[in-house]
């Protein structure tokens, strides 16, 4: 069953033709496709001459709006694969009823759901967030990049990093088998004395490093680089429920970090840790990943709060209401999610007054989380409620997300969790609130920030297309598995007995179909909107008449954001700006002092993934090589002391005049 | 900040105009930084906040193997110390000498810090290579698993302190005390007091406490 060779060779490690899945139909037909796109994008790369300008205008940037759009691109890439993970159980738990046992085994179904977790947070969910708070959050604040831009440049390559490695344990080796989190005991060397921990654990080290250290750089932005003006009280909704996000960040990762450290050494040098003899505790681990894995659920979320605070005010043509309930909202919920992470196993037997502690902590929760839905409906009210894409899935979040926060909040009740834990009602209702929470806002964040990071809006048609595809698909895959957890049914099960149950699944697979039109709706829609664009063109660099500073340069803004850093004077900083006639400046530039483009990240971050790949094949000379390069490549950085230059006077006034011609121009092109 | 707001007295004004020399580079630059690295320390507070949770949890499960009173040497811990301590001091007098521009005498008790950093490291390291004698390795039992681990991750901090230094020098020799040079000598500055008060931690609640317990 497992392909782990014991032997280890000198140059290879425990890597041998055996760790190649070749006798593995589904596996080998995902290979072959993948090489087919591969090789066709690399050879088009090639044949239009891009590497030169991928290299010094993407791969090197340190502009945060680039960095933000590489880490959308990356989510949807990683997207499309956990999607496909999610088809295959989907499909195989419709099938394997009565006499079938469907199409997968356990070894290779189990890694199906570990993998399809660990991408959709770790690797789809955290880039796609990262994504748009880099490029949102510095012009919102008015600011012309990041605190650290080279930090920033590191943290998006590392992420990347994990992400192939990964990948690449599709194809060399397997990948883990403990769930989304690893758990002991089932990823202890002596029950999986293969590959799959090791690359779950190394991807995760690597990615986490760059969630980190983008967490720090983010708060520090927030904290030093507010245009004059801008004080807290003032700050965007959007931008303070970024900071709670990154601050959670920088507070959390540490954990994760300590206890897969522990875990390695567990598992690479004998360690006693979380094994289950000679002293060993494996519920410290389940403490430790989940002082982690709770606050990590608001790091997503409340920047998805944020995005429909700022889409629901500009939609309805309204100041937010309640921004400072929302304010104290946004803080009492990144407090106590400290204290809630022991519901995630009621089960482990702390006694009634730790659950009741945790369970009641849980429940209070929803206090805050209430307040900010009605403020949201109380903005709509009496609004001019405008039905563009982003505030379509504002109302779909809206009635979504409160039924599962509702049965969230019937799974804080321990008593009740005692007959729920580990069943398919759990894994409903977290769906229900990542998918009608985190998902819809980032869709939404897509719809409503495209146009300015591209000067041209996504088009309408299939835009409602995708919409209507994940709404629907949502409810049809995930109300039958509400209905048959309550039933009893457990989790990561790929059989059932029960043939009365199949009909449950079958709903779920065709909900899991409708999702697919919706994805693909947004793939289309991308692509027709690109090809379209001229006619989706906005010149204006406000296309939904909004409210923060970040509409008030142009669409996309020029690499120093704002040629002149604007003064804030009211919460809804452009609205007061528009409303009082302050006027652009159009002469007067000065030179703009910005940092310098630089391939150390890229080359960290590939030496990273080297070492992760060496360890976990047991290569100790190349892991040795690699590691010794970080060092080299990390400290030889710090010699280099020029990192800054000026964009001269001439050229922001040449950028700038650009600008002016066309805001002179009659407003044709906009809605 | 000698950026004046452009517009006249009567309306607000909405944009900076920012003087030569005077742009916002600078101020981004620097204080950023400081306040960046301490929230960097606060994270790496956490990584230590919890091995010393996981030490807490497991400070007792002993497996049948060696207690702390059977192997702590508390007079070789104490003298290691000690001997980070006054390498603290050190470090504060190199910081005294850079306010005043004192470049050797910088490089001076840089090079005092990095060797007393050396000492605490290789005292470490000979007492666990005794531990180790003693059959008292980390795989012995949950215990000494995590307290290998909090030491050691102590341990390798200063070493990553102590290769700072020596970058530091290196720097110091090329350019000398110019701003950025400062900055970073601000930086490893928090960061080895830092890893003092992470030592009396590990001293009182590893070594005094598992001796009396």
């Amino acid at each position: 069953m497992s392909h782990a060779p014991t032997e280890t060779s000198a140059i290879f490690g425990r890597l041998s033709l055996q760790s190649f899945p070749i006798h593995e139909p589904i596996l080998i037909v995902t290979f072959a496709v993948v090489v087919l796109l591969g090789t066709g994008i690399l050879a088009a790369v090639t044949k239009y001459r891009l590497w030169g300008w991928l290299w010094r205008e993407w791969f090197t940037s340190v502009d945060h709006k680039k960095i933000g759009i590489m880490y959308l691109i990356l989510g949807i890439i990683m997207l499309l694969r956990g999607f496909a993970d999610a088809i295959m159980m989907r499909l195989q738990q419709a099938l394997a009823f009565g006499g079938s046992e469907g199409y997968l085994d356990a070894h290779h179904y189990d890694q199906v759901f570990s993998a399809h977790g660990t991408i959709m947070i770790f690797f789809v969910a955290i880039p796609l967030v990262a994504g748009i708070i880099n490029y949102v959050l510095p012009l919102q604040i008015g600011a012309r990049d990041v605190a650290f831009p080279f930090l920033n440049n590191l943290s998006f390559w590392m992420t990347a990093a994990g992400a192939l490695l990964v990948m690449m344990s599709l194809f060399i080796g397997e990948f883990t088998r403990a769930g989304w989190l690893n758990y002991v005991p089932v990823s202890n060397l002596q029950n999986a004395p293969d590959t799959g921990p090791d690359y779950y654990l190394w991807a995760l080290q690597i990615a986490g490093i760059g969630t980190t250290l983008s967490g720090i750089n983010m708060v520090v932005t927030v904290i030093k680089m507010r245009a004059p003006g801008m004080t807290m009280m003032k700050l965007p909704i959007f931008v303070w429920t970024a900071f709670c996000s990154n601050i959670l960040v920088t507070a959390i990762f540490p954990v994760l970090t300590a206890a897969f450290a522990m875990l390695m050494l567990d598992r690479y040098a004998g360690f006693n840790f979380f094994t289950n003899d000679l002293g060993g505790n494996p519920m410290m681990y389940w403490n430790l990943v989940w002082i982690w894995g709770h606050p990590e659920v608001y790091v997503l979320i409340l920047p998805a709060f944020g995005i429909y605070s700022e889409i629901t005010s500009t939609f309805t043509g309204k100041r937010l209401f309640g921004y400072s309930s929302m304010v104290y909202a946004t803080v009492v919920i990144t407090i106590l999610s400290w204290l809630v992470w022991l519901h995630h196993f009621f089960t482990m037997g702390s006694g009634a007054s730790v659950n009741s502690f945790f369970g009641i902590a849980t429940m209070v929760i929803s206090i805050p989380t209430g307040a900010k839905i009605f403020n949201w409906l109380f903005t709509m009210y009496r609004g001019r409620i405008r039905y563009e894409l982003p505030m379509m899935w504002v109302v779909a979040f809206m009635l979504t997300f409160t039924v599962g926060g509702m049965t969230g909040v019937l799974l804080a009740v321990p008593p009740a969790d005692f007959v729920l834990h580990n069943s398919l009602f759990l894994v409903a209702h977290f769906h229900n609130v990542i998918i009608g929470g985190v998902i819809f806002g980032l869709f939404a964040g897509i719809d409503y920030w495209w146009p300015k990071a591209f000067g041209f809006k996504l088009d309408r048609f299939w835009g409602k297309i995708h919409f209507w595809g994940w709404v629907v698909g949502y409810w049809v895959a995930w109300t039958p598995m509400y209905v048959v957890g309550l039933m009893g049914t457990t989790r990561r099960t790929r059989y059932f007995e029960d043939p009365e149950l199949q009909i449950w699944f079958v709903i779920a697979a065709i909900g899991v179909a409708i999702i697919a039109v919706g994805i693909a709706a947004f793939l289309i829609q991308i692509f027709v909107s690109i090809r379209n664009r001229e006619q989706l063109r906005d010149t204006t660099g406000d296309p939904w008449n909004a409210r923060t500073l970040e509409w008030s340069t142009s669409s996309p803004p020029p690499p120093y954001n704002f040629a002149q850093t604007p003064v804030v004077h009211d919460l809804d900083a452009w609205y007061d700006m528009k409303a009082q006639h302050a006027e652009r400046p159009v002469s007067g530039f000065r030179p703009i002092h910005m940092p310098k483009n630089t391939g150390t990240g890229v080359i960290l971050s590939a030496l990273a993934l080297v070492l992760g790949f060496a360890m976990v094949w047991y290569i100790w000379w190349l892991a040795i090589v690699a590691a010794v390069g970080l060092l080299a490549v990390g400290i030889g950085h710090t010699f280099n002391y020029d990192r800054d230059y000026h964009i001269p006077a001439e050229e922001v006034t040449a950028l700038e005049d650009t600008r002016t011609r066309l805001l002179a121009q009659p407003a044709g092109a906009t809605a | 900040m000698t950026d004046h707001p452009r517009g006249d007295a009567t309306r607000p004004s909405f944009y900076l105009v920012e003087e030569d020399g005077h742009d916002h580079g600078d101020d981004h630059a620097g204080g950023g930084t400081i306040v960046g690295f301490w929230i960097y320390l606060m994270s790496d507070a956490l990584i230590f906040a919890t091995l010393f949770a996981t030490y807490g949890v497991m400070s007792t499960s002993y497996a049948g193997g060696p207690t702390p009173r059977e192997i702590f040497e508390l007079p070789l811990v104490a003298l290691n110390t000690a001997i980070l301590l006054v390498s603290s001091i050190t470090y504060g007098f190199a910081m005294i000498a850079m306010q005043e521009g004192r470049l050797n005498a910088v490089r001076l008790w840089l090079v005092v810090t990095a060797l007393l950093g050396i000492g605490f490291v290789g005292v470490e390291l000979f007492e666990f290579a005794t531990l180790a004698h003693e059959g008292a390795v980390p795989q012995r039992s949950g215990f000494l698993s995590a307290f290998f681990t909090l030491v050691g991750t102590h341990g390798l901090h200063v070493t990553a302190g102590i290769v700072w230094i020596g970058v530091m020098l290196v720097q110091l020799a090329q350019r000398g005390l110019v701003a950025e040079n400062q900055r970073r000598l601000m930086c490893l500055s928090m960061f080895w007091h830092f890893l003092d008060v992470i030592w009396i931690g590990v001293f009182t609640f590893v070594y005094l406490l598992g001796v009396v317990r």
